[in-house]
């Protein structure tokens, strides 16, 4: 039997989105009405808890946990924001606009049900400017939403209310953390805050905050309407659901495609990516998108869910693969990827602004072969500076991820470049 | 100064937000699609209808990079430069993005056509090599077919 296809069901890649009337046609805010009708908020919460759903966005963190952090009640702070995480700009990562500008109804359901369930009081969708197509997208649905009755004063008249507004972005990866995220809605500089307090407790202007990303909010109306126990059973392990995984590099077919959770890094790689484009081999591939440690070719095996990846040493991340192959240099591919680290740093923290800057000049050092003896060991040094509890954020501890990694998996040919004094790959 | 159309379409945007300060980012890119960047004046006019100081304005200005606190062409070219453009060969399309507009990233052809600058992930790493120009994506880009992109955009 094929597996099941949830998130991208009314999806056509090339046509226009299904508008509010063909979203209904297809069972769209059913959820959203069975919610508002029939559950209470804690029992939405109850069950995206019991479906075992964790964050899409990279850090894995169980939602419906974090949505039982916000506190309710009649002596509860108000107002409470819901804000849906719309900034995906995590390199090697596109499942975010696939969804945005192929199902945008369905994102729209999620956040109301997601905003419901922590009884928000305004809703907010912050999106990267640079996803044009989304932001149309998304402006239609939501002015129909509106007319629907499904957005605004007493939805459905079930006496809650949510006004949601689309807020568009002006660049910078850090805007994705979802306390700099915060701040740049209030206005100002994208730098993360000092936690805790938590987003959950203290977020938009000093209230409880949720931060969801896109596909987490996704799954919501599915789980809803359906149940945990169906959406525990999508999986292929331990993780439930399904997952958006892609893969983009020297592959034949580079795309997106939704599979059960814990599909293997092979089977996506070897038949939806149709293998490697001819004449390269595959050497090893980021699982998640930039911020996650190399998978090398040996550990192809691995199933992509969370508890897999990180008994393989890496993490699922985003579930971007994004591959390295034999033709192309590691070196200068994980200069690349620490230049872009370095200069999207929002330098309010030091491992992170002055670390990330001294990584990138090494390791453009040692690709330009006039690394020295002693660098690798550097550069060992600096990937555990940035560890866990030294920055504000996550950012570095992303950035090393893949510098850690590359020096453990390829350390001969980070040698091959200072012993040779050249790039063997140029 | 701001034309009474700025100021109505700026105080529409705050409406939006929870506090006036919020529109800020909002503020700054309607004024930069009406007068092509933000200058210093610009800044000082934001903070004035945000009640904000005109640093706290120019904070925020330098800190986003589709701010533009320089002017810039008639159109913008934002070229991937992240991992997976760079893997299928964006050092041949900056290259060749250089060589014909004859500058370097970061600045503005002499005709004052396009601005060329560097971008986080686009999000289109399965169309790699990418870019965008304005607000149209571009991906599979070969010299070509960036030749028959550039020619366009007038």
């Amino acid at each position: 039997m094929p597996a099941e296809i949830v998130l991208t069901r009314n999806i056509r890649p090339g046509l226009e989105p299904p508008d509010l009337k063909a979203y209904e046609r297809a069972g769209g805010y059913q959820a959203l009405r069975k919610a508002l009708s029939s559950m209470t908020p804690q029992a939405v919460q109850e069950a995206v808890k019991k479906s075992g759903l964790r964050g899409r966005g990279g850090a894995g963190f169980p939602t419906g946990a974090k949505w039982s952090f916000v506190p309710l009640g009649s002596d509860a702070p108000r107002p409470r924001y819901f804000i849906l995480n719309a900034d995906e700009t995590e390199p090697g990562t596109f499942k975010d606009r696939h969804l945005l500008e192929g199902d945008p109804h369905q994102i729209i359901e999620g956040t109301i049900v997601t905003s419901y369930a922590i009884q928000a009081d305004v809703a907010f969708i912050f999106l990267r400017w640079e996803y044009r197509k989304a932001a149309r997208a998304l402006e239609k649905a939501l002015s129909e939403a509106t007319a629907a009755g499904y957005l605004g004063k007493n939805i459905l008249g079930s006496g809650y209310s949510l006004p949601l507004h689309l807020h568009v972005s002006a660049g910078r990866y850090i805007c994705g953390e979802e306390s700099a995220l915060i701040n740049s809605l209030e206005g100002r500089r994208a730098v993360p805050r000092a936690k805790p307090p938590h987003p959950t407790v203290c977020g938009h202007w000093g209230k409880p905050t949720i931060v969801n990303n896109v596909e987490t909010v996704a799954n919501v109306p599915h789980i809803v309407l359906r149940g945990p126990e169906w959406f525990a059973g999508l999986s292929l392990g331990a993780d439930s659901g399904t997952k958006l995984y892609s893969a983009s590099g020297r592959v034949k077919k580079p795309g997106l495609w939704e599979l059960p959770m814990g599909t293997p890094l092979r089977e996506i790689i070897e038949q939806r990516a149709g293998g490697m484009q001819e004449g390269f081999r595959f050497r090893g591939a980021l699982p998640g998108g930039a911020s996650t440690d190399f998978v090398p070719e040996d550990r192809m095996d691995v199933k992509m869910d969370f508890g897999s990846l990180e008994k393989a040493g890496s993490r699922l991340g985003t579930g971007a693969l994004v591959v390295l192959d034999d033709r192309t240099c590691p070196v200068g591919m994980v200069l690349n990827l620490e230049r872009f680290f370095a200069r999207e740093s929002c330098g309010w923290c030091t491992p992170c602004r002055d670390g990330l800057a001294w990584t990138a000049r090494l390791l453009q050092a040692i690709e330009e072969g006039e690394g020295r003896p002693g660098d690798l060991e550097t550069l060992d040094g600096l990937a555990k500076s940035m560890g866990p509890g030294l920055t504000f954020c996550a950012l570095a501890l992303g950035a090393a991820e893949p510098l850690a990694s590359a020096l453990r998996l390829f350390r001969d040919d980070f040698e091959r470049h200072v012993a040779q004094k050249r790039c063997p790959w140029r | 100064m701001l034309t009474p159309e700025e100021k109505t379409e700026i105080e529409a945007e705050c409406a939006r937000y929870v506090r006036k300060r919020s529109a800020v980012i909002e503020a700054l890119k309607t004024l930069q699609r009406r007068r092509g960047w933000i200058s210093d004046e610009t800044v000082r006019d934001v903070a004035d209808v945000l009640e904000m100081t005109p640093a706290e304005v120019d904070g925020v200005a330098t800190f986003y990079s589709l701010i533009f606190r320089r002017p810039v062409g008639r159109h913008v070219i934002l070229i991937c430069d992240s991992v997976s453009c760079w893997t299928m060969g964006y050092d041949a399309i900056r290259e060749h993005l250089q060589a014909k507009l004859r500058i370097r990233c970061g600045e503005t052809s002499a005709d004052g056509r396009f601005t060329l600058l560097p971008a986080s992930c686009l999000g289109a790493c399965d169309l790699a090599p990418a870019m965008m120009i304005d607000e149209e994506l571009y991906g599979n880009l070969t010299p070509p077919k960036v030749d028959e992109i550039l020619a366009k955009y007038p």
